[in-house]
């Protein structure tokens, strides 16, 4: 075929298909944290100490962790669809999770006596963690991947491997609800070691399904 | 990112040097209004005319960029209109993820960047043994070399036999969507929907020859 024939064909059909990228990537979290919401629902649940827990600042750092490092996240995958996206200073914004996160263990290693650093950084769910996140994090994953191939991603496997971490944080905001663990030390452990598992099935999933 | 980047620098420099007025892209507010993106728009209105100009425009200048790369390469010039017309098939395809309020250059370098180098990569992978090994095959009579057909032809053969006689008739034998929808009873809608499907095919068949 000649390019000027292929040109014909293409030009023959000016009107693209309607596909607003926002609106889809909205509807894809949707759809992800219900069905992580679902899974939580069903294997997970709250614990049974969360009124009191609400009151500890331990506690609610877990959550604005989680959302501190979901929203850029999810923001730089959205505009990734696009081929001639520039990460710009979106992606300073995720330094703020980890500084926050290693605030917090200097405050905890500060306040709490050598003794029970290891209790607290083993706890008593680390399997657990880092079991449920991941299985929450995959019909998250699952969505974003979904709806990334309408889009045009310049390097699919990071895309891919945002995705994933993005579905892990979305998904620790939940688990974080269930975890009776909430030692700072136990969290910059376990929780970064479910994210990368994440990171990793989303790379995969990224280099699979997002070229074009 | 930096390995992705590493192997992208060939084709980024090429593009810079082949392509320099589309490179001087900024974001304002409101459409952009240089005349490739006001082109673009008027094409994804519905005007076919703006769109063909605007292809073949963007064929010249993707075919200068994508010949640069090669040369820096040293792989010779074979390739070169497949990955102009695996780009112009992305641009087709891809037009959603352009934001009108963006220069059109710009999202076109990035999307012939990313097909020429897929199409050097595919070019690396199918490095040939030295001659020698085939010497008897060479000088025995053959047919046709499956390799001498384009990789658009090529890949032409994997859709429907429906989609081939559509996009052959339009492209190739230069019909219009009314005549190919008379000559075919379709009704023009139809004809257009199936080409937009076998167009989408043809671009879902070239991903597979890469992987």
């Amino acid at each position: 075929m000649r390019t000027a024939d292929l040109i014909a064909a293409l030009a023959a059909d000016p009107v693209p298909e309607k596909i607003r990228l926002g609106p889809r990537f909205g509807a894809a979290v949707a759809v992800g944290l219900i069905g992580a919401f679902a899974l939580y629902a069903l294997f997970v649940g709250p614990r049974p100490d969360i009124g009191e827990a609400v009151r500890t600042v331990r506690f609610n750092l877990k959550f604005v962790d989680a959302a501190a490092l979901a929203l850029p996240l999810l923001m730089l995958f959205v505009r990734l669809a696009r081929p001639d996206a520039k990460p710009g200073a979106l992606a300073l914004w995720l330094v703020a999770p980890f500084a926050l996160l290693a605030a917090g263990v200097a405050v905890e290693l500060a306040v709490i006596p050598r003794a029970e650093w290891l209790t607290r950084l083993i706890g008593q769910n680390w399997m657990y963690c880092t079991t449920m996140i991941p299985m929450m994090a995959a019909p998250i994953l699952a969505a974003l991947i979904v709806t990334m191939r309408h889009g045009a991603p310049q390097y699919p496997t990071l895309t891919g491997a945002l995705a994933g971490t993005a579905s892990a944080s979305l998904a620790a905001l939940l688990y974080a609800s269930h975890c009776p663990d909430d030692s700072p030390l136990f969290v910059a452990t376990w929780y970064p070691l479910a994210t990368l598992i994440c990171t990793g099935v989303g790379a995969l999933a990224g280099r699979r399904f997002l070229q074009w | 990112m930096a390995g992705a980047d590493n192997k992208c620098a060939g084709a980024r420099n090429a593009s810079r040097s082949g392509t320099k007025a589309i490179m001087s892209a900024s974001s304002a507010p409101g459409p952009a209004d240089d005349p490739w993106s006001k082109t673009m728009r008027a094409a994804m209105a519905g005007d076919e005319g703006a769109y063909r100009r605007l292809l073949i425009d963007i064929a010249r200048i993707v075919r200068g960029t994508a010949r640069a790369a090669f040369a820096r390469s040293r792989m010779g010039d074979a390739d070169i209109e497949d990955a102009v017309q695996e780009t112009l098939l992305a641009i087709h395809l891809k037009r959603h993820t352009w934001d009108p309020n963006q220069k059109l250059g710009p999202w076109v370098n990035a999307i012939a960047r990313h097909k020429i180098i897929d199409a050097m990569r595919r070019k690396a992978a199918r490095k040939v043994a030295p001659i020698e090994d085939f010497e008897e095959f060479l000088a025995a009579p053959e047919e046709e070399d499956p390799h001498a057909l384009s990789d658009a032809k090529r890949l032409m053969e994997r859709l429907t036999p429906r989609q081939r006689d559509i996009v052959q008739s339009i492209s190739l034998d230069g019909q219009s969507i009314a005549a190919t929808a008379a000559r075919l009873s379709m009704s023009e809608v139809a004809v257009r929907v199936a080409l937009h499907r076998a167009l989408k095919a043809l671009g879902a068949a070239w991903r597979r020859s890469i992987a």
